[in-house]
């Protein structure tokens, strides 16, 4: 059974990690304590060598997680582990070349067995779905389409065939000055609305609980990413008590 | 076939946030490609800047030398800065200016790439930046002072291996965060649809010369058509216009760098397997969870741990062999060739002059090979005494 509505009930925390950094065992104590601080979601990185699409606090989080030779096999049995403690929805954000090479049938049966509700590619647009889709459907976990309000076009063909819930990137680039493209952001949450029916979280840039209350106002949910990487960055193996205190600041500020 | 694919390789694996930018670039020179003002302009700037046509120069010394098939020379080294990469940059150079684009951005290894595209920006009044790996601008501080001189503004990538993979990682990252004004001027037939197909087409006149020239030269095609093949550009140039002659055999020469079972290689076609990385899904040098390796060659060119998607799949088909070699050969090469011709070539292009001298004694003498020399080699020298031993201040 699915999760990620579950997810969804109220406004959503979701909270990006970096698996294996520093290394496994950090990971599982963290997933633990963000779902007792409240998260609804985790989106889980897979390292990658080349990492084009992050930001370089995330790409120095695959640098480590690489350092510590964290690989699909192990982290699987991560999750498996989690599971024991906590049944908070999962979602892996991987690019797709270790993905193709653990092979697909094997790897969204995987995904099935610990249930990992869903996953994130970023260097699988739309017009690529089609390589995953059908072992994705075998095993229920949904493809999560991401949006970038560029063309209002595309974006309407992107909503009406998402599943599980769209990632809004809502500016290019910078981040610092979301709040300024407000009435953008709001004008693409109605498109969206009018093709969708599945829930809307905005993720980029959002650090401050300030900022996690402003955009969960417009929004179904929230991610934060860098925040988080931030804390472990700093933290290392001692982080699950500081991710801890973060989380719960920041789900107190969107309820 | 899905038109974005050549068989099952190639497509368009990038992020969300560049595929608007791709599909406005695919309709452009769909457009543009078929446009009499702009290929009128770019056949004047081929011809009157570049140097167009190429020589297609017979190698007497080489052939009695080695004894064997009839040697030519497509002379790419000829060319206005002094490499085959002067054919796509101008043609992506003027394709953004019709777009409309005031500034382009491009990686480079060797630097061969990065110095045409800040010529043609230079020529056409462009902005230009260029992202090198750290330790390439190390390795080739001379070119870096060319594009430095000719307006370009580089920037050493100091993520990853720092190498021309990173460059192209760090090339797409930016191009992703400022496309409105900017085009991303590729370097070779590889990364997302449309670029393998669009270098492709700008690279094919060389081998739309060559078959030309050889006709008139020889009154027959050729038997072999040879190249070195890094990331692809000058081997699918020089192979395209004959991959209909069913008879015309195609052979591509990577880089075995210390040898195809040392771990210091560049030998994507030999060592490589099927994956999707830099937009495309082709053959690489990968490890066996998918993270891309470093690899290695003496040649910055061939320095990528890629190939282009067309060529993936020509090797599939069994349309085009691949063949690797080692440093010491393409050395050996260099000095060769220099020696008994009087043509430096590019250490890139001396892969494929190597496998030339292996194949060409056990040809007939009527037979026929021609040898893409794709740059010519001064930038190298420096590079290939260190390799003899011998210290250069350039």
């Amino acid at each position: 059974m699915n999760n990620i509505n579950n997810a969804f009930k109220n406004k959503s925390l979701i909270g990006f990690i970096m698996a294996g950094d520093p290394d496994l065992n950090t990971t599982k104590e963290v997933i633990i304590s963000m779902s007792q601080a409240g998260a609804d979601m985790v989106e889980l990185g897979i390292p990658f060598s080349d990492p084009i699409a992050e930001s370089s606090i995330v790409q120095s989080a695959n640098l480590r997680a690489l350092k510590s030779e964290t690989y699909l096999p192990s982290i699987f049995e991560m999750i498996k582990e989690v599971r024991k403690t906590t049944q908070i929805s999962i979602i892996l954000h991987s690019y797709i070349n270790p993905v193709f090479n653990y092979g697909y049938e094997e790897f969204f049966k995987k995904c099935s067995e610990v249930n990992v509700d869903g996953i994130i590619i970023p260097d699988l647009p739309f017009e690529e779905k089609s390589e995953i889709q059908y072992y994705a459907d075998k095993n229920n976990v949904n493809i999560i389409s991401i949006v970038v309000p560029i063309d209002i076009n595309r974006v309407e063909t992107i909503a009406k065939d998402a599943k599980g819930f769209i990632y809004l990137v809502p500016s290019i680039g910078s981040t610092s000055s979301m709040e300024g493209h407000l009435s953008e952001i709001t004008k693409v949450i109605d498109t969206l609305k009018k093709n969708t029916n599945i829930p809307i979280a905005i993720g980029f840039g959002i650090n401050t609980a300030q900022q996690a209350s402003f955009f969960s106002e417009i929004a179904d949910g929230i991610i934060i990413g860098n925040g988080i990487v931030k804390i472990i960055e700093k933290y290392n193996k001692e982080s699950a008590k500081y991710v801890f205190d973060y989380i719960k600041e920041m789900k107190n500020a969107i309820i | 076939m899905n038109k974005t694919k050549f068989g099952q390789f190639g497509g368009q694996y990038i992020p969300e946030v560049l595929m608007q930018e791709i599909i406005n670039l695919e309709k452009a020179y769909e457009k543009y490609s078929k446009d009499e003002k702009f290929n009128k302009e770019l056949k004047d700037l081929l011809r009157n800047y570049a140097g167009r046509p190429s020589l297609l120069y017979y190698a007497k010394n080489m052939t009695e030398n080695l004894g064997g098939a009839k040697i030519y020379l497509k002379r790419e080294d000829l060319n206005h800065t002094g490499s085959h990469k002067i054919n796509n940059v101008l043609g992506q150079a003027l394709l953004a200016k019709y777009m409309g684009k005031k500034r382009v951005i491009a990686e480079t290894g060797a630097g061969q790439h990065g110095v045409a595209t800040a010529t043609a920006a230079a020529l056409l009044g462009l902005e230009c930046e260029i992202y090198m790996g750290l330790e390439d601008t190390i390795r080739q501080s001379l070119n870096v002072y060319r594009m430095e001189l000719l307006g370009a503004k580089v920037h050493a990538v100091t993520f990853g291996t720092q190498t021309l993979k990173d460059a192209v990682n760090e090339a797409m990252k930016e191009w992703s965060k400022r496309y409105e004004d900017t085009m991303y001027l590729l370097g070779s037939v590889m990364g997302p649809h449309p670029y393998p197909t669009i270098v492709r087409d700008f690279q094919s006149v060389i081998s739309k010369e060559a078959r030309e020239q050889i006709l008139e030269l020889e009154g027959r095609l050729p038997n072999v058509v040879m190249a070195c093949i890094g990331g692809g550009s000058n081997a699918m140039g020089m192979f395209y216009n004959f991959i209909n002659d069913k008879d015309v055999q195609l052979i591509g020469c990577e880089a075995a760098g210390l040898g195809i079972d040392s771990d210091k290689h560049a030998a994507t076609m030999t060592k490589g397997n099927i994956g999707i990385f830099h937009g495309m899904k082709s053959i690489f040098c990968q490890d066996k969870h998918g993270h891309i390796s470093p690899v290695y060659s003496i040649s910055a060119g061939l320095d990528y741990p890629g190939v282009g998607p067309e060529h993936a799949y020509l090797k599939e088909i069994g349309r085009a062999n691949y063949v690797a070699i080692t440093d010491e050969e393409a050395v050996d090469a260099f000095e060769y060739l220099s020696k008994i011709e009087g043509i430096i070539p590019a250490i890139e292009s001396s892969h494929a002059v190597a496998y030339a001298k292996k194949l060409a004694p056990t040809m007939k003498k009527d037979e026929i090979i021609i040898v893409c020399l794709s740059g010519r080699g001064d930038k190298d020298v420096a590079a290939i005494a260190k390799y003899r031993g011998r210290i250069i201040n350039e």
